[in-house]
């Protein structure tokens, strides 16, 4: 019996590993094409291999109209953003965490609630909304939007991890005098760095890859980030440089991919974020 | 790590997070005002940022769609009343939007990155630990590019020079130019490839919390795989199940970037779900208030989902 089920279950190892093969392969086609593409003098839509090994892709596409000051307008944006997100997340995870009022669970629900409401529904509204209070085609009132857009997650996230943080050693603090910004910042936030982590480069993915937000809110060709530009460069040549497209999206991409390995790594897997997200 | 040192600190710490800081005695009424509006002080500058940027838009989005707002500055817009919702559901461009948004969420939705991602999971629990880290690896990297990114590659993928017609003629399948015969098919499948790692994230972690011996016992009782997975798995992982189906339901309502880099909707309107049908009323005709009312249909059904969802997770909150 015992033999019939371990064999049993060798073999069923390895259909698993046969079927995880396949959709492996599937999955993997157009990631292989913009690797192979970038690095190919001739590159077209297919995957093939390259007709020889080549950086003028890169060395096309590395100039400063084309992906640094992008690139340097993602930054900003989204670094902008996810600054005011966390600090702005961590200050009010900290009285809905620590202290108990009648409001936490009514704002907490509504927070939950947004966090799933379509924000792509209310773009055409908030550009109408910008063009009023003159927000529109500026950073800050994008910078202001992405935040927002993001804060209901991040709160959420953060109230999570903070109340996994026991609380006997701000207690002392609070007997020594240390203000409730004090021991926030001096002992939560530090205790529980891994889950600030999370919430900071969640946040930061998020806006990194989003297109439509600054796509509707920035008008100028030279503020807008990687995500519109390489719409504007590539979509209105009729996409015929195609391994400077896929050099471009290589560069693009590289940074959030890093991030995210940087905390799966640090987690344990890439699996806490999925369990994070169901709650 | 740092966090252990507190938790040894006494047993007591494990129900200390459900109590009231001890510090000053809290009379039954509840915390004098003034401290609780201390208290609450470090909330502000999000609830404002909430308020000004989030609240006020959805508010001014009720209102808009009532008028007969247009991007050309014209000066005053006008209350209409209903009418741009009667026009909506007047016009045939928008019932296919709403046709089309059907047809993207149940395919890419409901059948593809659910299904695709109850079936990784469940392999990769049986699956040797490299093949497992590859194909994890793999589907998250699609997950995590960029939605214009992924947009391009998947343009590349389905075009008619592409690769997947590519690997049709290898097999000596009939081929074809999928962005322009099937366009809504493409898109769903786009979707399915960027978005099955989020399912399969939450499955992995259902299946993890499902206790070995159960699994194990029916297996020695003789149950085959399907009827294990039928009467046992599924039913044990039925609120991750639901979750997951709001979740990726709202996410696939919106998509907007990437139909927007493959097919801009088209050709003509054949791939035009609603973000896009709305995004074509507000600024290639101008009409902002139309475009909202269309916004505001999408926000409700959003906001219907969105208060399934936080039912389902009620007990958690």
């Amino acid at each position: 019996m015992a033999l019939t089920l371990s064999s049993r279950r060798r073999s069923r190892r390895l259909a698993a590993d046969a079927g995880l093969f396949v959709f492996a392969a599937a999955f993997v086609l157009p990631l292989a094409w913009v690797v192979l593409s970038a690095l190919d003098p001739h590159a077209d839509l297919r995957v093939k291999a390259p007709d020889g090994l080549t950086l003028g892709n890169f060395d096309a596409i590395l100039t400063s109209d084309i992906t640094f000051t992008p690139l340097l307008n993602s930054l900003i944006l989204c670094g902008g953003a996810t600054g005011l997100t966390v600090v702005c997340a961590a200050l009010a995870a900290y009285p809905l965490s620590r202290f108990r009022s009648r409001l936490n669970r009514p704002f907490l629900l509504t927070i939950l609630f947004a966090t799933s409401l379509p924000i792509t529904a209310i773009m055409v509204p908030v550009y109408a909304l910008f063009v009023r209070v003159d927000l529109i085609d500026t950073m800050q009132g994008t910078i202001f939007f992405f935040a927002a857009s993001q804060l209901p997650f991040a709160i959420w996230l953060m109230k999570n991890f903070m109340d996994g943080v026991p609380r006997e050693l701000e207690e002392a603090a609070w007997t020594d005098g240390a203000s409730s910004l004090q021991s926030l910042v001096r002992i939560v936030l530090p205790l529980m760095g891994p889950g600030v982590s999370v919430v900071t480069v969640f946040s930061f993915v998020m806006m990194w890859g989003n297109f439509f937000v600054p796509f509707m809110l920035l008008l100028t060709p030279d503020q807008m980030p990687a995500s519109v530009s390489i719409n504007e460069f590539f979509g209105n040549r009729g996409m015929v440089a195609y391994g400077q497209l896929a050099a471009f999206s290589v560069v693009y991409s590289t940074p959030v991919i890093l991030l995210y390995v940087l905390i799966a790594r640090r987690l344990g897997g890439g699996f806490a974020l999925g369990g994070a997200v169901k709650g | 790590m740092t966090t252990a040192a507190p938790r040894a600190t006494g047993p007591g710490a494990a129900k200390s997070p459900s109590e009231p800081p001890p510090s000053p005695p809290v009379t039954p009424g509840g915390v004098p005002l003034r401290r609780s509006l201390v208290r609450a002080l470090p909330i502000s500058p999000a609830l404002v940022l909430l308020l000004l940027f989030l609240a006020g838009p959805i508010v001014y989005c009720v209102w808009i769609a009532f008028t007969d707002l247009q991007l050309t500055g014209q000066a005053e817009s006008s209350f209409v009343g209903l009418e741009n919702f009667r026009t909506a559901f007047r016009d045939e461009e928008f019932l296919n939007a709403v046709w089309l948004t059907l047809v993207f969420t149940v395919i890419s939705s409901l059948i593809g990155q659910n299904t695709l991602g109850l079936a990784l999971a469940s392999l990769m629990r049986r699956a040797s630990k490299p093949v497992r880290t590859l194909t994890g690896g793999i589907v998250i990297t699609a997950w995590v590019l960029p939605e214009v990114v992924a947009g391009f590659l998947l343009y590349a993928f389905f075009r008619r020079e592409g690769t997947l017609n590519a690997i049709l003629d290898w097999l000596h399948l009939p081929s074809q130019n999928w962005l322009f015969t099937l366009p809504i098919l493409a898109v769903s499948f786009a979707n399915v490839w960027r978005g099955t790692a989020f399912s399969m994230l939450v499955y992995s972690a259902a299946l993890n919390e499902i206790p070995k011996e159960i699994t194990e016992a029916a297996e020695v009782d003789g149950a085959g795989g399907r009827r294990r997975m039928w009467h046992i798995t599924l039913p044990m992982i039925r609120r991750s199940i639901a979750t997951n189906l709001m979740l990726n339901t709202l996410q696939t309502l919106s998509v907007f970037g990437l139909i927007w880099v493959m097919t801009r909707g088209g050709p003509g309107d054949k791939s035009q779900t609603l973000p896009l049908f709305m995004y074509e009323q507000a600024f290639q005709n101008s009409m902002i208030g139309y475009g909202t009312a269309v916004a505001l249909l999408l926000l409700l059904v959003g906001s219907l989902f969105s208060l399934v969802y936080l039912r389902l997770l009620r007990t958690e909150v």
